[in-house]
């Protein structure tokens, strides 16, 4: 294993998030999946008897769904070669002191404690099952904001908890929330009370550790009226040669007037499933917004979503999906317009090389009755070479005439002009390419906060790195 | 002083899909030096500035182009612009999204040897311009183009005119410094202001350190860029040299003079 490149573009995935930990757990429960396995889980988390109840029903509705026949190929997984719950710390800790040595490296390699420091509001990082750190600054705590691992949200929050998981994203909704509400553990709990703006941002990275694992955090955000809020994501995984899961849900309720942006840099490593469902329901006036980049990951199907239910509720997706050699990012969003004068902007950009398939899977539906709804639509694919491809699924269902609704799309591919115009100013053909890459998502990598927008550039051209021949 | 010519391009044969369009040319051309060279449509002046600059499309079949004492035909474009060849484009192709600014600061640094930076969190290998510095010299060069700041955020020739394209391949040429500069019918399509200005532009930058091949349909654009040489190209080679009064001689007698000539003289 090699010692931390901190910065440095020349370095591949393999050396700078592809290292893991000789195997460190607590507790590891054996693999595959039955009650018994669910049950353990609940019990090791001491959870009141409603949640173990929850589990075990999920259980069944899992057990009874069907694998999706769309999208991408998910037949392959064998969900009785996965361990379910890996323990990795006794308990959380409040000072990366505490945390263990070797964890403690791992995030120092990919800069969080750093990054905690500089430019983040509060931590969690959390490793294979359980989150082992997690940190929010005093002064956000006393305004009442709660941030917490989702496993002591439930804890120390049991009522609030209780309230509102599972209303946005019921087990029942596909089989992978299903899977997921059975087996969940770790991920976040915000709680944003009224009128509190959270200006910098709040952040989650998931690490996995351990071989054959599944990883299936839950997050539940609250964002109350007139709040606001943004949380960012992150994700890496070793490279192992067989393949790991990773199956999240994430339920969001927007109150009146609030707003909340989440920020996803996905950057599993190739051999990670990442099928993941993420909603959030938005009031009256308030605003949801995801930003969801998608690089890492052997097959991605995530469709952050909006459920616009009160008047002039917003929604914004925009998305991006890089799909190298054999990856394919299945990525998109969709937009529930369920009351009137609501609004809503997707922005998708894919970019598939090297026989990778990447795409958008949209869905735009606009309820009877949700009179005067907006709603634009722009998908934009790069191809970089002949092997690879890009799709684009875009699903309208509107009942309601008296509504504007846009969608483009478009089809590149780099132009040799382009690379000749850039290469006549002196710059080598890689970094051309990297070049016309990043302009092309330059429209949504400039929401990003600045650290965000240098690592998804930075991310972008380690993808490039030979990629014109 | 006279010295050895920085380019030399010597009985250079070019097809294009397998077709042949240069058939045999021959030109050098000095720093400090202007030479433009005429001709009609589809005589070859185009394919001339793209072999020079190396476009993979343009085939040479024989002949050789040599800069500064050494062949480029084996160079990628890059390779040669770093050496100090420039193309100003007829048509320069948009690249949304990437900034005016972070496209010449990434130019630059390539020319001065820095390793890819570009906020990429990269070591360089050396320092590359200091953004201020840059700012600063950026900012001069395109006062001299009468060009509003705003446009050094504006995304690489998307959505410019006519005339911002031009003067943008212009802002270019001053801000790398090139020491032998092709500049491929930078005059067309520019109404009779943005022909001054870039003019001026060319003139400023065109000294002792920079010679240029100004590639041209019309004489309109020497009323305010006194070359001194003109050659006529046609059908793939150039038929005629003379000084700047040939010009002159040309938009009075129309090619087909000069054409005639040369089967008088053949």
């Amino acid at each position: 294993m090699s010692t931390a490149p901190t910065t440095g573009i020349r370095e591949g995935y393999e050396e700078k998030y592809g290292f893991h930990d000789a195997d460190h757990y607590v507790f590891r429960s054996r693999k595959g999946l039955d009650k018994e396995i669910v049950a353990q889980i609940s019990e090791m988390k001491g959870e009141p008897r409603w949640m173990r109840d929850y589990r075990l029903k999920a259980l069944e509705i899992f057990e009874r769904k069907p694998l999706p026949n769309w999208g991408g190929n998910v037949a392959e997984i064998d969900f009785q070669d996965i361990y379910y719950y890996v323990k990795p710390t006794s308990e959380e800790a409040k000072t990366w002191e505490d945390v263990p040595a070797d964890m403690k490296r791992t995030f120092d390699k990919l800069g969080i404690p750093e990054a905690e420091q500089k430019f983040l509001s509060g931590v969690g990082a959390q490793y294979d099952s359980e989150v082992v750190y997690h940190k929010i600054q005093e002064k956000l705590e006393k305004q009442g904001v709660i941030f917490l691992s989702a496993d002591q949200g439930l804890k120390e929050h049991e009522e609030l908890f209780k309230q509102y998981f599972g209303t946005v994203i019921p087990s029942t909704d596909n089989k992978f929330a299903a899977l997921n509400s059975a087996v969940w553990s770790g991920g976040s709990f915000i709680y944003v009370p009224k009128g509190v703006q959270v200006d910098v941002p709040l952040q989650a990275y998931f690490r996995i550790n351990t071989k054959d694992m599944g990883q299936f955090e839950r997050t539940l955000i609250i964002v109350d009226e007139d709040a606001w809020v943004h949380y960012v994501e992150g994700c890496t995984a070793p490279n192992y040669a067989s393949d790991s899961l990773h199956s999240a849900v994430v339920e969001i309720i927007v109150k009146p007037r609030a707003r909340c942006r989440y920020t996803t840099i996905q950057n599993w490593s190739n051999n990670v499933y990442n099928l993941v469902t993420k909603r959030a329901v938005a009031y009256r006036d308030a605003t949801m917004e995801w930003v969801d980049g998608n690089l890492g990951s052997k097959l991605t199907m995530k469709y952050p979503s909006v459920y616009l239910m009160e008047p002039g509720a917003h929604g914004e997706i925009l998305s991006i999906a890089f799909a190298g050699k054999g990856q394919h990012q299945d990525a998109g969003g969709k937009v529930i317009h369920a009351a009137p004068h609501t609004s809503s902007k997707i922005v998708s950009k894919s970019i598939s090389k090297d026989g990778g398939r990447a795409g958008y899977r949209g869905l735009i539906k606009v309820a009877k009755g949700a009179i005067d709804s907006r709603s634009t639509v722009n998908c934009d694919a790069l191809i970089l070479d002949e092997a690879s491809r890009s799709d684009t699924y875009p699903s309208m269902e509107i009942e309601e005439d008296q509504v504007t609704i846009g969608h483009e799309a478009t089809v590149s591919k780099i132009g040799d002009e382009q690379l000749f115009y850039l290469q006549s100013r002196g710059i080598n053909k890689d970094e051309a390419a990297a070049m016309i890459v990043s302009g092309f998502i330059e429209p949504i990598v400039k929401e990003l906060p600045m650290e965000y927008a240098v690592e998804m550039n930075r991310l972008i051209q380690l993808q490039m790195e030979g990629s014109v021949g | 002083m006279s010295h050895m010519p920085e380019l030399v391009i010597r009985d250079l044969h070019v097809a294009v899909e397998g077709k042949e369009i240069l058939k045999g040319l021959s030109l050098e051309v000095k720093k400090g030096e202007i030479h433009a060279l005429m001709g009609p449509n589809g005589s070859g002046k185009s394919t001339l500035a793209n072999t020079i600059m190396g476009h993979p499309r343009y085939e040479v079949t024989s002949g050789d182009i040599q800069f500064k004492g050494e062949s480029v035909l084996e160079m990628e474009a890059d390779e040669r612009s770093r050496k100090g060849l420039f193309l100003a484009f007829q048509y320069p192709v948009a690249i949304p999204g990437l900034s005016v600014a972070n496209f010449l600061r990434t130019a630059l640094n390539a020319r001065l040897g820095v390793a890819e930076t570009n906020g990429s969190g990269a070591v360089p290998r050396k320092k590359g311009i200091a953004p201020k510095e840059f700012r600063a010299l950026l900012r001069e060069k395109m006062a001299l183009l009468k060009m509003d700041e705003s446009f050094a955020g504006r995304y690489l020739n998307e959505g410019f005119s006519g005339g911002e394209k031009k003067r943008a391949e212009i802002l270019q040429m001053a801000v790398l410094r090139p020491e032998i500069s092709v500049m491929d019918e930078t005059d067309s399509g520019l109404d009779i202001d943005a022909l001054r200005i870039v003019a001026e532009g060319v003139n400023a930058l065109a000294g002792s350190d920079m010679g240029v091949l100004l590639i041209t349909h019309y004489q309109r654009i020497l009323n305010y860029i006194k070359p001194q040489f003109v050659h006529v190209m046609i059908d793939g080679r150039i038929v005629h040299s003379g000084g700047s009064e040939l010009a002159l001689e040309l938009e009075s007698k129309g090619y087909d003079w000069v054409r005639d000539k040369e089967e008088v003289q053949s």
